[in-house]
């Protein structure tokens, strides 16, 4: 057993203990990371002496018996889309190539007052548009399930390094399933708070009503005690929630004994693979003989939510991307002339192919003469999706679906085909329409010995309950112990 | 719905992108056959429906108008690709 192989709890535990220090847990994750990266490719940059400074602090405050949170000096990563002052960070995109921010984002400074080595910067599709990881502009990374496939997206380095056991966990950000997706597609864990639970101050903008940081981690526990460090009202983000955090693991082994769980039928649809099908229905017989109660339950507005999510989240980036002109940060066209052309120049040659897609059909879908038809329209069907939701939640406390409709698939299978890469998100992006608390947990794997997702979607601020419904099942199984083969 | 190059080529401008005549091609096609796919929104009737802007849940405060320290122009500046005494610096706009 190596030191990378522990969980963040059993790590936290030898390091309470003084058994091992947090500066030998940070070398070993820098030389898994020397070992495995150069096939896996999950990180963007390594802050190797960052990290060593602060686990040398770490060990200095457990030593004097002065931690600074359960989880000081458990080392972790952070997807590249957040701001951490002084390391280059570039949202995987050649616009921001040579950014180093001048400060850090709310979550990153939570992290380092919690005293966690921030071992680097994980790679992500550019901007967080994407499902594969494929749209980054610096590489591409390799699921270490099967190496010719994706990790997912568009937090696909976070759900590598995790899943590779390089960091013993990670941030992503979840706009659309981001968090999910690639925690299903890799065999972890990954929850998206509610809207508002945890501050985005910092976090470099895709879509304002919908992006929500949150952890990847290799169990539930783990997942429970990261967020417990980020989730707090921020002053410096108005849709911050000042809601009172609570004690995310008090209640984690409480079980599902007399919970209802909702089964929505329109997660249950043609052209899923019938592997990740028979996985997840075999997962939902578990949780009946576990004492909960299966509810068959109707979301009738789901099929219009890809359609709904696909002209939101667009427009909203393509203001949100307005800011990347060549003039404050940033990459800037240098034989330009005149300020039009140096603005077009500039994000002609900064964006790559899907980011300019998205630019383009949120422009159309907010112009005028198009708006009261697409982005008006969709705004209210967002209502009608939401409010399927409020009532389901009135019967049932949870519910259960697949999280990706298909296992990890092969790099470059999807590349050319934007349709077909956004049906990725199918199941995922109702809950970020919604505003909800979703997550997913591993639940096992096809004959290929890819990894499939459950995923459990709850009421708003209920992330207590999806953790410990989310843990009943993990119990029973411990896929976290499978490691991942790293080959291809 | 088609989108035409002519359109393509407005959006373009609107959305200071200087695509490529292969770009502008490849968008007209692609962005057309999402908008074929979103057009399902139209068969729905939202007419007495309120739209969602925003999925806030929770109350929104508003906070004290006090002030506070923020970036010094050194830190500010740290990243502009051109800049001049403590003003980042763009190319003439008024000839």
């Amino acid at each position: 057993m190596q030191l990378t192989d522990l969980t963040m709890l059993e790590l936290a535990a030898k390091l309470a203990a003084g058994a091992v220090s947090s500066e030998e847990a940070t070398r070993a994750c820098l030389e898994r990371i020397r070992q495995v990266d150069p096939k896996v490719r999950a990180f963007l940059r390594v802050d190797e002496e960052g990290a060593l400074v602060a686990a040398r602090a770490s060990d200095a405050r457990r030593k004097a018996g002065n931690p600074a949170s359960p989880l000081d000096g458990v080392p972790v990563g952070l997807k590249d889309i957040f701001l951490t002052e002084g390391v280059e960070t570039t949202a995987g995109s050649r616009i921001l190539e040579g950014f180093v921010p001048p400060y850090d984002a709310t979550v990153v400074r939570l992290l380092k007052e919690a005293g966690l080595p921030l071992v680097g910067k994980l790679n992500m599709d550019e901007f967080a548009m994407g499902s594969s990881n494929e749209s980054s502009a610096y590489s591409l990374t390799h699921n270490p399930w099967d190496l010719t496939r994706t990790p997912g997206g568009s937090s696909g380095g976070s759900s590598a390094a995790v899943a590779a056991r390089e960091v013993f966990g990670a941030l992503g950000t979840d706009t659309g399933g981001s968090i999910r997706q690639p925690a299903a597609l890799t065999n972890t864990v990954g929850l998206k708070p509610t809207y508002g639970r945890v501050s985005r101050f910092g976090i470099i903008a895709f879509a304002s009503s919908l992006d929500q940081p949150g952890p990847m981690t290799r169990t539930v526990g783990d997942t429970a005690a990261l967020l417990q460090l980020i989730a707090r009202h921020d002053p410096q983000d108005a849709t911050s929630a000042a809601v009172e955090t609570p004690d995310y693991s008090a209640d984690l082994e409480g079980g599902v004994r007399g919970l209802r769980l909702g089964v929505p039928r329109e997660y249950f649809i043609e052209g899923m693979d019938p592997e990740v099908e028979a996985s997840v229905r075999e997962a939902l017989r578990e949780y009946e003989r576990l004492g909960a109660t299966l509810v068959d339950v109707s979301l009738p507005h789901t099929k219009y939510a890809l359609a709904t999510y696909y002209l939101i989240a667009p427009a909203e980036a393509s203001s949100n991307l307005a800011r990347y002109d060549g003039i404050r940060y940033g990459q800037r066209a240098k034989d330009a002339r005149g300020l039009k052309e140096l603005y077009a120049q500039t994000r002609e040659r900064g964006f790559g192919p899907e980011v300019k897609r998205r630019i383009m059909l949120g422009t159309y879908a907010l112009s005028a003469g198009y708006y009261d038809a697409y982005y008006l329209r969709a705004q209210k069907v967002r209502t009608l999706i939401r409010e399927d939701f409020t009532k389901v939640f009135k019967d049932v406390d949870a519910v259960l679906s697949p999280t990706s409709p298909v296992p990890a698939f092969k790099l470059g299978e999807k590349v050319d085909d934007p349709l077909s890469m956004y049906l990725m998100d199918v199941f995922t992006l109702p809950c970020n329409l919604a505003g909800l608390p979703g997550l997913s947990v591993p639940c096992g794997f096809t004959k290929a010995g890819l990894p499939v997702g459950l995923q459990v979607l709850g009421r708003p601020f209920d992330e207590a309950r999806l953790l410990r419904i989310a843990r009943a099942y993990e119990r029973e199984h411990d896929f976290f112990l499978r490691p991942a083969p790293l080959r291809g | 719905m088609a989108l035409t190059l002519e359109q393509v080529r407005h959006v373009a401008t609107l959305a200071r992108l200087a695509l490529t005549p292969e770009e502008e091609q490849r968008f007209s096609t692609q962005l057309s056959a999402v908008l074929d796919a979103v057009a399902q929104l139209q068969s729905l009737d939202v007419e007495a429906v309120e739209p969602t802007s925003h999925a806030t849940l929770a109350e929104s405060l508003l906070r004290e108008d006090v002030t506070r320290p923020s970036l010094p122009p050194e830190k500010s500046l740290a990243n502009a690709p051109a800049k001049s005494g403590t003003s980042f610096a763009v190319p003439k706009i008024i000839e």
